[in-house]
């Protein structure tokens, strides 16, 4: 199987301020990839340009050995960083919006985790405190069969108890083949489950290694190697 | 069982011990076989990549063996459990003295410590 997700020499501008800058790096089938960086480093604008919401500034973009386009959106399921939900819908009405937009949503999926995470599918999204919409959303996301999932910080707002929970479903839900593309300040607690990491600095790729590499080579954890690369 | 993983060494071979220390310990009987790496995964909240390489390397060490298609066992072979048994327990041992060495004791000074101990814990006058 071939790379799932391909970034060759992505740069990308906002008019004077350069957000990537020649970004190279690939993501192999059945890898969990962290995208790590301090506020402002573009990870959210590299994961925006992967789903194709962006278009690089220079560079190429591939998934799945084809350009973005129309066809990636169907292999990507990708978690914004904001709340874009309709308030006035009901979980099961936003269930049934994603179970007609999506083949390859899998309705009964969602279902098990809400009934895992204690939402009733009864509520409306405006009664939900930010941490449960949250929860839905990845919900949303992580009950598509996709080859690559986007998640913008994931688990920030959530309780520590429903992040162990989070972090389990992610492993047991993404495909054998699918891969994982997530971004996160709270490395301590995703550390163990990433396969490699991408330290982002100023939107250049300043560290690219697995877990188990940094930790034999360093010996420290990637979240200590994180407080050293970006120290303030 | 819960599994913690400390900082400064790689996962797998973190996991690699504490399999071998469930089987050493009879929690995997011999013979009995594992969870599939997925649900081991699950279970210690690790990559299942992270956990195929711990398992593949206690392969290597023949403490589990797989079969193509029901899943990975642990060994019946019990001399080599009983062997495997001594070495972490060699190594413990070295890596007390090494602690003690630190502290300023000779090794003959740390085993009349243990024996002190040993009769301490059986009712005896320390």
């Amino acid at each position: 199987m071939n790379t799932i997700l391909e970034y060759s020499h992505v740069s990308k501008q906002f008019n004077s301020l350069c957000a990537l800058s020649d970004v190279s790096f690939t993501v192999e089938p059945g890898h969990i990839v962290g995208l790590l960086g301090p506020n402002g480093s573009g990870k959210t604008t590299l994961l925006k340009i992967a789903c194709g919401l962006l278009c690089p500034t220079a560079g190429d973009v591939s998934v799945c050995g084809k350009p973005t386009g129309p066809d990636s959106k169907l292999r990507i399921s990708y978690l914004p960083d904001k709340d874009y939900l309709s308030e006035w819908m009901k979980v099961s009405q936003i269930i049934d919006l994603f179970n007609d937009f999506y083949s390859n949503f899998d309705r009964n999926k969602a279902y098990e985790m809400l009934n895992r995470l204690n939402i009733s599918p009864k509520q409306k999204l405006k009664t939900l405190s930010k941490g449960t919409r949250e929860k839905v959303q990845l919900i949303l996301v992580m009950s598509r069969a996709a080859d690559l999932y986007l998640l913008d910080e994931p688990i920030g707002g959530v309780d520590p108890a429903a992040r162990d929970y989070i972090l389990r479903t992610i492993l047991t839900n993404y495909n054998d083949q699918g891969s994982i593309l997530i971004s996160t300040h709270l490395i301590s607690d995703v550390e163990q489950v990433l396969d490699q990491v991408i330290f982002l600095k100023n939107g250049l790729i300043a560290l690219q290694s697995s877990v188990d590499d940094i930790r034999a080579n360093y010996q420290k954890s990637v979240d200590e190697l994180f407080r050293e690369v970006f120290q303030c | 069982m819960t599994w913690h993983f400390d900082n400064d060494r790689p996962i797998y071979t973190q996991i690699l011990e504490q399999i071998s220390f469930l089987i050493i310990s009879g929690q995997y009987p011999p013979g009995s076989k594992l969870p599939s790496v997925r649900d081991l995964a699950s279970e210690a909240s690790v990559n299942p990549n992270t956990m195929q390489r711990a398992l593949t390397e206690l392969e290597r060490s023949r403490l589990i063996y797989s079969q193509r298609t029901s899943g990975r066992f642990v060994t019946e072979d019990q001399e080599l459990i009983r062997q495997m048994k001594e070495h972490i327990g060699k190594e413990k041992i070295l890596s007390l003295f090494r602690d003690m060495e630190q502290l300023g004791y000779h090794p003959d000074q740390t085993i009349s410590l243990i024996n002190k101990i040993i009769t301490f814990k059986n009712g005896g006058e320390a």
